[in-house]
């Protein structure tokens, strides 16, 4: 029971009036103990970043179904009232979005933006909380600090932008932190710079992580563990090394086939999986992902399949996994 | 100029006014987008055009069909003098060169069927033979199915909306076509798909392409050579098999290292080397080799007041570095690496 997230059972569903529900996220378990990087790694519309939301508290409240339960150390956070839940995002959990652009307000200067965190939260007076954010500034790599806490976001590049977005996430010292993307809006010099610097923080200050990301190389370079979505669900989850070496369901392996790899030699052709994301069954119809799959057999449709152990500490959704039991 | 030549670039430029003024209009400086780029697109093959945003990769590209001006240089197409040919000569070579583009979506009218936006330039163009037969023809090659004709851009997936652009790219039997960008907005599981048709495409059609994208790993899974771009010029061009192997430019070299790769045993093996600060603006461009504001390998002499031609230090291999040879050899090493927070950051303005 030390973990400090634990996720149970979490299911979203959005409802409209006269149209059918979507259930975004459909019984999602995962836990984050601290100082650990966790990865939630999926293509668009699988629920990854609606989970997080989730865990910020940031969905609306209407047209939307919560379920199951969101533990922060204990304290529940489904259902909190909106002001401890405020008091509590920021110190304890903080986020950093894809785009730096839209998650800054574009007509108030950086330094008010931070600075804002660390009055609210710690208490600071207004001169000390300016010093500190100069001070977060230079510590997330923003040369010249004092000079673009002046400054406004647009008047700032893509990457100082994140830069500055991380800042105001770790102002508080939070003991959680959520990256929705936070590299993919950015070129790849930036994002090693970016990551290299997210790295550095988990390192130093012992914050945990949870990286959400389509990109299974920022993955491999980042995460302790890796979790798999597939429209809602985990299908797969594993040590990232464990993970890398022995996929087993068919959508992972799937999708480290299909994208080109720098280090090896030029293969004559991708393996793309079939289809696309939207040829999708309702879990209540069999396995989501069966129209797509290679390995598909005919259990597949009707009831699905449950996250079950494949190996050590690695458990896939699947009832015809990939590599079977003799796998090296 | 070898005849297997399709395209040639000499020194080409696009250079965008500033303006500035409401009652005067006067130019206070240029954006130099292109810079002054040679490249030879050899029929048949893929060229690969890489670079980060803002390097002028979509405007070199664009340039090169004249959708853009270009300010200065030559374009020869198959022997023609692109950049002299009046309207009506133009119009007809566009016949020959077409461009697909990175979101479909935006580049699909939403109000205009499949079947309008593949006949329009079988009309326009006055292609032989009934309009609905190709159409019909061109879905089946691209692999959508043959009712795809009657529906609308929303009616269909990310990646099917980027085989309807590939459709219409085709559809007059084009010799070069430029895709820029043309799996980046799609779906991971997706772009393999798009990658193996615009391969399938080649090899029945003949179709010699330029990829532009930022994607390293997907442009060299597709070109036959690549030609790396920073702010507005080429600063290394090699056969897609030795760039990664071997990349001579510092600049290639820390492109190449900033580049996740899906492997944890690889990641944690590798070095990485990072630049500091952020493209300075390519209406600002440094003087001597525009990268030496952020190289890593940067020497006190030449990088700052000498501009280094594109220079070919092995077959098939040009670099535009003073000091490959050196660099690739070992005896100039890279400065530190610079994720210290607290180093200063070359290149950032101060």
């Amino acid at each position: 029971m030390n973990n400090l997230l634990d996720v149970n059972d979490l299911e979203i569903v959005f409802s409209r009036r006269g149209r059918k529900d979507v259930r975004a996220v459909d019984k999602v378990s995962f836990s984050v103990a601290p100082g650990e990087t966790v990865g939630l790694v999926g293509e668009s519309g699988c629920g990854k970043s609606v989970t997080s939301l989730a865990i910020m508290g940031l969905l609306p409240k209407r047209g939307v179904r919560l379920g199951g339960s969101i533990a922060f150390e204990g304290t529940e956070l489904i259902g909190l009232p909106q002001d401890k839940l405020r008091r509590m995002r920021g110190r304890d959990l903080a986020m950093v979005f894809q785009d730096p652009m839209t998650s800054l307000n574009p007509v108030v200067p950086i330094g008010t933006q931070v600075t804002e965190v660390l009055v609210r939260h710690r208490d600071m007076g207004a001169d000390a909380a300016r010093k500190e954010a100069a001070d977060l500034l230079a510590r997330v790599g923003i040369p010249d600090p004092s000079r673009r806490l002046k400054e406004y976001p647009h008047q700032l590049s893509g990457g100082m932008r994140q830069r500055a977005l991380i800042a105001m996430a770790l102002a508080a010292k939070p003991r959680l932190l959520i990256a929705d993307e936070p590299t993919t809006a950015l070129d790849v010099t930036i994002q090693a710079q970016i990551l290299e610097l997210l790295k550095e923080l988990v390192r130093e200050s012992g914050t945990a992580l949870i990286m959400i990301t389509h990109d299974l190389g920022v993955v491999a370079g980042m995460c302790d563990t890796v979790h798999v979505m597939y429209s809602g669900r985990i299908v797969e989850r594993a040590q990232r090394h464990e993970l890398f070496a022995h996929p087993r369901h068919p959508y992972t392996g799937g999708l480290l086939a299909s994208i080109p790899r720098l280090d090896q030699p030029r293969g004559e052709r991708l393996e793309p999986i079939q289809g696309s994301p939207r040829d999708m069954l309702a879990w209540s119809q069999g396995c989501a992902f069966a129209p797509r799959c290679r390995n598909r057999v005919d259990e597949c449709v009707g009831e699905a399949p449950v996250l079950a152990p494949a190996r050590p500490d690695h458990e896939v959704r699947c009832y015809n996994p990939l590599g079977g039991s003799d796998d090296r | 100029m070898t005849d297997d030549v399709l395209m040639s670039v000499r020194g080409l430029k696009v250079h965008f006014p500033i303006r500035k003024g409401v009652l005067v209009d006067r130019v206070v400086g240029h954006v130099r987008a292109v810079d002054g780029v040679d490249l030879d697109i050899r029929r048949g093959q893929t060229y690969g055009l890489v670079g980060e945003s803002g390097c002028g990769k979509s405007t070199l590209g664009r340039a090169m069909l004249r959708l853009v001006e270009p300010t200065d240089g030559t374009i020869t197409f198959d022997g023609t003098d692109v950049r002299a040919l009046k309207t009506e000569p133009m119009r007809l070579l566009r016949k020959r060169l077409q461009m697909v583009f990175q979101d479909p979506l935006a580049s699909l009218d939403p109000r205009q069927s499949v079947e309008s936006v593949l006949t329009e330039p079988l009309r326009t163009h006055g292609f032989p033979g009934k309009p609905a037969d190709r159409v019909r023809e061109l879905l089946d090659v691209v692999g959508l199915p043959a009712n795809a004709a009657g529906r609308y851009p929303h009616e269909f997936s990310g990646g099917q909306r980027q085989r309807i652009g590939i459709a219409r790219a085709i559809a007059l039997n084009p010799d070069l076509i430029i895709a820029d960008e043309p799996v980046s907005a799609l779906d991971v599981s997706i772009q393999a798909q798009i990658v193996n048709l615009l391969e399938d495409l080649q090899e029945q059609l003949g179709l010699t392409y330029v990829v532009v994208a930022h994607d390293l790993a997907v442009v060299r899974h597709v070109s036959d050579t690549i030609g790396v771009m920073y702010l507005g010029s080429i600063v290394e061009e090699s056969p897609s098999d030795d760039l990664y192997a071997e990349p001579l430019h510092p600049y290639t070299i820390a492109l190449m290292s900033a580049i996740p790769i899906p492997d944890p045993v690889v990641e944690e093996r590798r070095e990485r080397i990072l630049l500091t600060g952020d493209l300075p603006s390519p209406a600002n461009i440094p003087p001597g080799c525009r990268f030496h504001t952020r190289c890593p390998f940067r020497q006190t002499t030449r990088c700052a007041d000498e501009v280094p031609s594109l220079r070919e230090i092995r077959p098939g291999r040009k670099v535009a570095c003073h000091w490959s040879e050196e660099i690739v050899s070992g005896r100039i090493q890279a400065a530190a690496s610079s994720h210290d927070p607290t180093a200063t950051e070359v290149g950032a303005p101060v």
